[in-house]
């Protein structure tokens, strides 16, 4: 039961173009990274998942910058010197939620449909869908949140007169600088999906990234883990987050664009894992 | 051109393609056949670089998948037809394959209007049924009018008129002097579309030959005999005859007997000296299915017993018997044996009755709720492997197709 099928040897092969003698008339082109991009913006907007996860983002930005804005017109502040730009980091902190789940999708759903397959037998080179799969990404999630972020930072401080006034930097960070920022989260999410290759075990892990290092530092209370908690209470996402909008939650923590340069160190970490995962494992 | 040298794969453990060498050439349909988990899928996913192959290589027209030249315009596959986003339209599913192959968007429309699917090409596929999700899935490989064509499974759900097309389709691209490489377990399929075959089991190749050859190599023709159905004495007179001078004789359930070694005239002439008359004297040739059942007995790994109902079966009133039952399933070593030296499966597995044959008393006795039962299995009894150790009613490989 061993012993395979003896072949016979072939004929030899008739001297002729190595591969076959068809020939297709249409003009051949070789595809580069700028028809990756468009595949990866087709695909990204004929799907109805993103519509869904961008949509709650804006009505989460905008409705929860709106809310802060009108309870603190109602509100006597009283004595904080609490920047007004910081009350948009509620609406950013939960719509980071459908950035990530959105990040994940853009890769975790090819492999869960099997879409994958067909994407690489169209295009064999990893890499190249990678890379276009997080810069169209990218750029769509940092533009919207961007747009967001700066609406709702118009509207509270038109809309709540008192406290101290920012200063350009203070305006650019909260924008720019968000919108940054949460796009280069998402695209975290997306390197983690291309590691996971599994929706929804790939958003859980991104959520309890976010928030777990926060939750856990509230309950060390003990003396010996006082260095800890002080760490994770300083450079949480949500605390790095909040810090771009010139607030902290802990005095040693990050400061004005610090929080940038953090997580796209640990983006480009987990994209670099992803690209050697790709093209190593079997798909 | 495709063409595999050695190639293997192992999962841990398991061994799914095992040194795996074969060539797949232009201007012909290549048939690859073989059981359910054989190794053709896992083959094909290791010639177009989705699953790195443990030892051996697989070219096509001399690179690699990955290192070919714009590959997409040189091969189109098929490998799984729900291998779709299933939120996206049909068009935009391939206008987004088109796009990352840097295919003209006209060429959508084009194979849309090939495959048929242009009525709903706007339509979300999770809506698709099978068949016309394997048209978007042949849509999608002929996107690129690549020279070499994989498909898996092409006609799997699709309606009879669909097959046809798919037919008519593989041997239209073929004769254009591509290289068309095509999985089935439908071996009518196989036989009107295929020329060349490439069989495997267990991973390893069976067979790299022609059709016709591989009816020829794999098959013993046969003839039907039939004495008057009305004498048991006369049939028993003539299997003994037969086997006197020579041939080799199986009983077939209706009474009727299969010869083999023994050309039509002799048998004739052995049943006149026997003073038998004949009602039926005829001959017949084997099916590609049938010489691929008997190639492949040796390596199917999933293979169905007789669904026992034990203890889900209310209790037998007394007094009655419930029909006999006669299985339909192929039983393994029914098939007469190939030709020494040409398939090592089928010898392998035991082909000797271990269980007495039909009708001797063995079988009846151990039921002691009806004794009078006259079904050569009963129901309720431990079970009794129905492969490949039974000899009991064998079937006509006519009524298991």
């Amino acid at each position: 039961m061993t012993t395979p099928y003896q072949q016979q040897p072939h004929a030899p092969q008739a001297p002729g173009p190595q591969l076959g003698t068809y020939t297709s008339p249409i003009a051949q082109r070789r595809p580069g990274f700028g028809d990756a991009l468009a595949s990866e913006w087709t695909k990204i907007r004929s799907v109805r998942s993103t519509i869904w996860t961008l949509g709650v983002l804006v009505v989460l930005m905008l409705g929860l910058g709106l809310l802060f804005a009108v309870l603190l017109r109602a509100n006597d502040r009283g004595e904080t010197n609490t920047p007004v730009l910081v009350f948009g980091a509620f609406g950013v902190l939960l719509g980071s939620i459908c950035v990530i789940t959105l990040g994940v999708l853009t890769i975790s759903s090819e492999y869960g449909t099997g879409m994958i397959r067909t994407t690489l037998t169209a295009c064999p080179s990893r890499g190249r869908i990678l890379a276009a799969k997080s810069v169209v990404f990218f750029l769509i999630s940092f533009v919207i949140v961007t747009a967001g972020a700066t609406l709702v930072a118009i509207l509270q401080t038109a809309m709540v007169p008192d406290g101290p006034r920012p200063t350009s930097g203070d305006w650019l960070r909260a924008t720019v600088g968000v919108g940054f920022y949460i796009a280069m989260l998402g695209l975290l999410s997306l390197a983690v999906g291309a590691l996971i290759r599994h929706s929804a075990g790939a958003i859980t892990i991104m959520i309890g990234v976010v928030l777990l290092p926060l939750v856990l530092a509230m309950f060390m209370f003990t003396a010996s883990l006082s260095g800890l908690r002080d760490f994770l209470m300083a450079y949480s996402i949500p605390s790095q987050l909040i810090a771009l909008y010139g607030d902290q939650l802990s005095t040693p923590g990050p400061s004005g664009w610090e929080s940038l340069g953090i997580i796209t160190g640990i983006t480009a970490v987990a994209l670099g894992g992803a690209f050697v995962s790709l093209n190593s494992r079997d798909v | 051109m495709i063409e595999a040298v050695g190639l293997t794969k192992r999962y841990g453990a398991k061994t799914a393609v095992h040194n795996l060498s074969f060539q797949v050439r232009p201007g012909t349909v290549t048939g690859f056949l073989g059981p359910n988990g054989s190794g053709k899928s896992t083959t094909m996913r290791m010639i177009l670089g989705l699953d790195r192959p443990t030892s051996g290589h697989v070219t096509i027209g001399g690179h690699p998948f990955r290192g070919l030249p714009n590959a997409p315009r040189q091969v189109g596959a098929l490998l799984d037809a729900k291998a779709v986003h299933g939120g996206r339209s049909a068009r935009s599913h391939l206008l987004s394959l088109a796009q990352l192959a840097g295919i003209p968007a006209r060429r959508v429309d084009e194979v849309l209007g090939v495959v048929g699917l242009q009525q709903v090409a706007k339509q979300r596929s999770k809506g698709f049924s099978l068949g016309m999700g394997q048209r978007l899935g042949i849509a999608a490989a002929l996107l690129g009018d690549p020279q070499v064509l994989l498909f898996d499974e092409p006609v799997n759900g699709l309606d009879p008129e669909g097959i046809l097309w798919v037919r008519n389709l593989m041997k239209q691209l073929a004769a254009e002097g591509r290289t068309v490489f095509v999985s089935s377990h439908l071996m009518s399929e196989m036989a009107v579309t295929a020329e060349h075959l490439i069989v495997i089991g267990r991973g390893q190749l069976l067979a790299d030959m022609s059709v016709k050859d591989f009816i020829s190599h794999n098959s013993a023709d046969f003839a039907r005999v039939r004495a008057p159905g009305t004498d048991p004495a006369q049939r028993e007179k003539l299997t003994s005859a037969l086997t006197e001078a020579g041939g080799q004789v199986l009983p077939e359930p209706d009474g009727a007997l299969r010869v083999t070694g023994l050309p039509l005239p002799r048998i004739s002439e052995v049943a006149h000296e026997a003073d038998v008359r004949l009602w039926e004297l005829s001959p017949h040739q084997a099916s590609l299915e049938e010489a691929y059942m008997r190639m492949t007995q040796g390596a199917v790994d999933y293979r169905s017993t007789a669904d026992q109902k034990a203890g889900l079966q209310p209790a037998v009133p007394p007094g009655y018997a419930p029909p006999p039952v006669i299985p339909d399933v192929p039983q393994q070593g029914w098939y007469a044996p190939p030709p020494p030296g040409q398939n090592p499966y089928a010898a392998g597995p035991p082909q000797a009755p271990v269980h007495p044959p039909l009708g001797s008393d063995a079988v009846r006795q151990p039921d002691p709720q009806a004794p009078a039962r006259p079904a050569p299995r009963p129901p309720a009894a431990p079970p009794v492997p129905q492969a490949p150790d039974t000899p009991a009613a064998p079937t006509t490989p006519e009524d298991a197709r």
